[in-house]
């Protein structure tokens, strides 16, 4: 009974995208990374819920907002536990791991201070040399970067 | 975990013809410039750079590698243009490293660079419309000193395949100690990592080595090398360590001595990037296994190469 009420307030939605088990503490940093304070959408933002799995956790329901997988996606680098539920007709149709991309561009800051990138105006870019644990490597200073390091710009 | 990896394809970098990192160059690549390098080295003196403009864009100062890439353009015909101190520069009214460099291509055939930044030459190229050869940026990479590292090895030993190589002293932060693991790592090597444990090689390295099948052993004190066929000597540097006692004790392990050369293989070679402060006594200059005054000479041959390649120009020589 408890299971299908917590699938009702997922599937409450008629369309659009629901981010699922987002740490808490990075719950408002996908909302900046994802730019959806400045979304005309509506918006449901939801923490400290219960999580059998996480203890507590973060949710996000964008109404009528259905993402590119390249820009969603970003959001493995500071949550890659989070889940993707694709909401069509109340119905979950699609329902996702995130998974990073190989590059990524722009929104990542270089921990390297001796960087280029950290000293120019060049915008940062970065191979994902690791999908499981999450470590990219700057393709200027080739520094490598664990996801514990990864600062968003 | 893949954190390192060699080229296997030309990446965009080789597709401009730049050299930022060793890894742009394939094995194959590796060893057209080490032949194209000893035919400089038997004919030094040609012309294939007529009619062409070097920029030597010197952000930070250097002795050695700025000379040996004059004198290999100077060798070649080529004229320079550039600057070895970059207060005398617009860089220090504040123009953008883009700028320069835009410019700076704007007049040259070639531009060779050394910066202070890491990642800056790699910037360099993506903005460049002439191909860039990176002659060191901050702490990150230095490939031509690679090269002639490999030149020398390959002079020295006769090959490059199935060698077994000693790295001795600053394993952690040497630069041209992890670019030649990388390059040597398409030839079957074996190696012996000898370091301070501050000092020891990162764990990444290690993994690709385990990854590419290659043997290596650590020791902490500079006392075994009897199987090596080359012994790669680097500094010691005392600003590396937090704890200075450490320094203190570790400083004089790492000097070698040249009665620590004996009943080594009568073809091992003892190889130094430059400069030398007291980590190889003097008194191994005059043993026949010391090369590295020969291996800074190689440097001018393996840059002619680079240069050479670089432009397009190596169907030309003699």
């Amino acid at each position: 009974m408890a299971d299908s009420k917590k699938e009702l307030v997922v599937v409450a939605l008629e369309n659009g995208t629901v981010i699922d088990h987002i740490p808490t503490d990075k719950l408002f940093q996908v909302v900046s990374l994802l730019k959806l304070d400045s979304i005309d959408s509506q918006l449901t933002i939801g923490n400290n819920l219960y999580s059998s799995k996480q203890g507590k956790k973060g949710i996000l329901k964008i109404t009528d907002k259905f993402f590119e997988p390249k820009e969603i996606n970003k959001i493995a680098l500071i949550a890659p536990c989070a889940k993707l539920n694709i909401i069509k007709n109340y119905e979950v149709v699609d329902k996702k791991p995130l998974e990073l991309p190989d590059e990524i561009t722009e929104i990542v800051k270089c921990v390297n201070p001796k960087c280029v990138t950290n000293n120019e105006p060049v915008k940062t870019r970065f191979h994902v040399v690791d999908k499981n644990n999450v470590a990219i490597k700057c393709c200027y200073c080739e520094r490598i970067i664990q996801q514990e390091d990864i600062k968003i710009q | 975990m893949v954190f390192l990896q060699r080229n296997k394809k030309p990446s965009g970098a080789m597709k401009t013809r730049s050299l930022v990192s060793i890894t742009d160059y394939t094995k194959e690549k590796i060893l057209h410039i080490l032949d194209l390098a000893s035919q400089f080295e038997k004919n030094p003196n040609q012309d294939l750079l007529k009619g062409k403009i070097i920029a030597t864009l010197f952000f930070e100062p250097s002795t050695r590698t700025r000379l040996s890439f004059e004198t290999a353009v100077n060798r070649l015909g080529g004229r320079i243009i550039g600057f070895s101190d970059a207060s005398t520069t617009s860089s220090s009214k504040g123009e953008t490293l883009k700028d320069t460099i835009t410019m700076v291509s704007n007049y040259a055939d070639l531009i060779i660079m050394r910066h202070p930044l890491d990642g800056a030459a790699r910037y360099a190229s993506e903005v460049s419309a002439v191909p860039v050869i990176n002659a060191g940026d901050g702490s990150n990479q230095h490939p031509t000193q690679t090269m002639l590292d490999l030149y020398s090895i390959k002079k020295t030993q006769g090959t490059l395949e199935n060698l077994h190589i000693t790295m001795v002293g600053d394993l952690k932060y040497g630069r041209t100690v992890h670019s030649l693991l990388m390059a040597m790592s398409h030839f079957n090597p074996s190696f012996t990592f000898i370091a301070p444990d501050e000092l020891r090689l990162p764990d990444e390295y290690k993994q690709f080595c385990f990854e590419n099948g290659i043997k290596y052993r650590e020791l902490s004190e500079l006392t075994d090398f009897a199987d090596a066929d080359i012994l790669y000597m680097t500094r010691v540097q005392r600003e590396r360590f937090l704890d200075l006692m450490e320094y203190e004790k570790v400083k004089n392990v790492y000097t070698l001595k040249n009665k620590m050369l004996d009943g080594t293989k009568p073809n091992l070679r003892v190889l130094h990037p430059l400069p030398r402060v007291n980590e190889i006594d003097t008194d191994v200059d005059d043993n026949e296994k010391a090369y590295y005054f020969q291996q800074a000479r190689n440097g001018v041959y393996a840059r002619q190469a680079v240069i050479c390649d670089a432009l397009n120009v190596q169907d030309k020589i003699n």
